[in-house]
């Protein structure tokens, strides 16, 4: 058995591997899309949601002299934005969500909402209890409110370990995909399978040198999330950067298995956007996938992101040990192996 | 005489295209073999399924005294190939990617030799995106000897490249039959096959319709077409199949 110095080179999967390294670093923009979309994402989120205080609520009120006192009534409340609409533009409005909640008429009221909306069925009463109490309402009591914000529990917080793993996921189903069908277009696939490397070698390599770029991609975001929001990080980075690896490894293989056999960059992305589009709505990335009905619970809680995501909350807000979130490592370890076996066997080198 | 190449009725088609129909020839050790034919006759396929690549429907290949099925690594370590239209990875230089092939082979020439042997160094540190048609074609080459092989196969080797290109590759591949070497190529340049081959079988339509020396199938031609300029595999070719080889 000859070594790596006698052939004067490493052994060929460190080869591959800093092909693989060298094309991705000789490729600028590569590396400022992998890091700006987190970040620019985070920003948007920021914006979206200011940690200040809760949101005004946006209430529409139809233009005209009868509902001056109306309109008044409403702007006296802090918690109340008032828009003026034309009769024609109510229903675009309340569409748009320009505005939550339509009041029209005077005693009693009409309140004209969607109630599948959660900010319109708040706004209805926010704005019903302004106007009873403008009305005369008497208060049995009078609460005192002790408004406080826990660091954790925020919107904020909860979003940016999805965004997180939404850009491991991202990164790498197109990165790994798109490689293996660029070499297939240029037919260095069927060169190298015309040599004898061994062919795990080649599956591994870029699936493997995707961790060189791991660290930043994930610290980036959530030194911004702990800058920029306070957002706590509870678990230990240890378990951070085992679940951040799994994860990377586990979309690795994903894109290749995407890679495996299309022919065109159209039909690869095609495939991945099949199975990314749905996951970035079930896995619960912006909102709670705790929304699906109960029966599709075990199909969500099986699909790759979903796994991803509940880790990286669990280590990044609770502080979940490794062993701790062991389900999802093990649902994560079966996306590595399943795909990565089934494309060794169906890859297609010419 | 020990075998490097026998193939025979060789059979491979395409939905209703017959690719390759009944094809047979040898190669012996040490010897440059040449297939000659006009685009479409089939040659490419005929050297993928002899570099284990394409599976034929038919017909029996031994390469090295070796089949395919069963000592498909041991061949793959002892085999060079260059493809028709392989292109290596825009940027990595000369010298990263001759690397990247030669750690696949367990023995084999160093990195340096193979820059020498291809006439490379000066562009060991360019990508391969900046290399001229020529260069291109030498670091395949180079590549393709990375692991000292018995037997080269070569596809079309010199399509599209300058008269000098040309030469210098013709360089390369008489020093690797100086060491031994023995070669398999396919070509649709008549010069090209007088000049390298000590055996040429011309291929039209999947198969072998002639088979010889070059200058023995030149002298095949008989008196009257010799009188005016000194024959070639061009009027051979022409005479056996009543067309011009590369308007085919
Ligand atoms: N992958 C393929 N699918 C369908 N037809 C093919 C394929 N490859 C080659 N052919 C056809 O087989 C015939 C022989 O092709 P080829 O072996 O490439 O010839 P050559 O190398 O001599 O130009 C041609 O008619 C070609 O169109
Ligand atoms: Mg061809």
């Amino acid at each position: 058995m000859s070594t790596g110095a006698h052939r004067g080179t490493h052994p060929p999967l460190i080869e591959l591997m800093l092909a693989r390294l060298r094309e991705f670093v000789r490729e600028p923009e590569a590396l400022f899309w992998m890091f700006l979309f987190p970040i620019v994402l985070s920003v948007a989120m920021a914006i979206a949601f200011p940690s200040g205080a809760g949101q005004a609520v946006r209430v529409g009120v139809i233009a005209g002299p009868h509902t001056d006192a109306l309109r008044k009534t409403l702007a006296g409340s802090k918690d109340i934005v008032v828009r003026e609409l034309s009769p024609d533009d109510q229903m675009r409005a309340l569409r748009n969500g320009d505005v939550h909640v339509i009041v029209t008429g005077g005693n009693p009221p009409t309140y004209r909402f969607d109630p599948t909306r959660e900010e319109s069925k708040l706004a209805q009463l926010v704005v019903d209890d302004v106007l009873k109490r403008a009305a005369g309402r008497t208060e049995p009591w009078q609460a005192h409110e002790d408004l406080i914000q826990v660091p954790g529990s925020r919107y904020v917080d909860w979003l940016i370990p999805g965004i997180i793993s939404l850009g491991i996921m991202n990164n790498g189903l197109w990165s790994i995909g798109f490689m293996t069908v660029q070499a297939r277009l240029r037919k260095l696939l069927k060169r190298l399978a015309a040599s004898p490397m061994q062919k795990r070698d080649f599956l591994m390599a870029p699936i493997i040198a995707r961790l060189a770029f791991l660290g930043p991609e994930v610290a980036v975001p959530l030194v911004f999330g702990w800058f920029a929001f306070s957002m706590p990080i509870r678990g230990g980075i240890v378990s951070i950067a085992i679940v951040s690896i799994v994860g990377a490894l586990m979309w690795g293989a994903v894109g290749m298995l995407m890679g495996s056999r299309a022919r065109t960059f159209e039909a690869a992305s095609g495939l991945m956007n099949l199975i990314s589009v749905p996951m970035w709505v079930l896995s619960g990335v912006f909102f709670s996938s705790s929304n699906f009905p109960d029966v599709v619970q075990p199909f969500i809680q099986a699909l790759p992101l979903t796994a991803l995501i509940d880790a990286m909350r669990g280590v990044i807000l609770e502080g979940s040990t490794l062993v701790s979130i062991w389900h999802e490592l093990a649902i994560m370890a079966a996306w590595t192996v399943v795909p990565f076996a089934v494309a060794l066997k169906i890859f297609r080198w010419r | 005489m020990e075998l490097a190449v026998r193939c025979q009725n060789l059979q491979k088609r395409y939905g209703d295209v017959v690719a390759v129909d009944g094809l047979s020839f040898e190669v012996r050790r040490g010897e440059c073999y040449g297939l000659l034919g006009p685009n479409g006759a089939g040659k490419t396929t005929t050297i993928e399924i002899l570099e284990g690549l394409l599976a034929p429907d038919g017909g029996d290949v031994e390469v090295l005294g070796r089949r395919w099925k069963t000592d498909e690594q041991e061949l793959r370590q002892r085999l060079g190939v260059q493809l028709q239209e392989t292109q290596f990875t825009d940027k990595l230089t000369v010298e990263e990617t001759i690397r990247l092939f030669r750690s696949f082979y367990h023995r084999g020439k160093t990195i340096d030799e193979l820059l020498g042997l291809v006439e490379l160094e000066g562009k060991r540190g360019s990508w391969v995106v900046k290399l001229s048609g020529g260069q291109k074609q030498r670091l395949s080459i180079a590549c393709a000897l990375a692991g000292d092989p018995d037997l080269l196969f070569l596809d079309e080797p010199t399509t599209g490249l300058d008269p000098q290109s040309r030469r210098q590759l013709w360089n390369v591949l008489t020093r690797f039959r100086e060491s031994g070497g023995t070669v398999l190529l396919t070509t649709h340049y008549m010069d090209e096959a007088q000049t390298l081959c000590d055996r040429v079988a011309i291929v039209d339509h999947g198969h072998v319709i002639a088979e010889d020396t070059p200058k023995a199938l030149i002298a095949s031609l008989g008196a009257p077409k010799v009188v005016v300029h000194e024959g070639t595999l061009e009027d051979v070719f022409m005479s056996l199949t009543g067309r011009h080889l590369r308007e085919a």
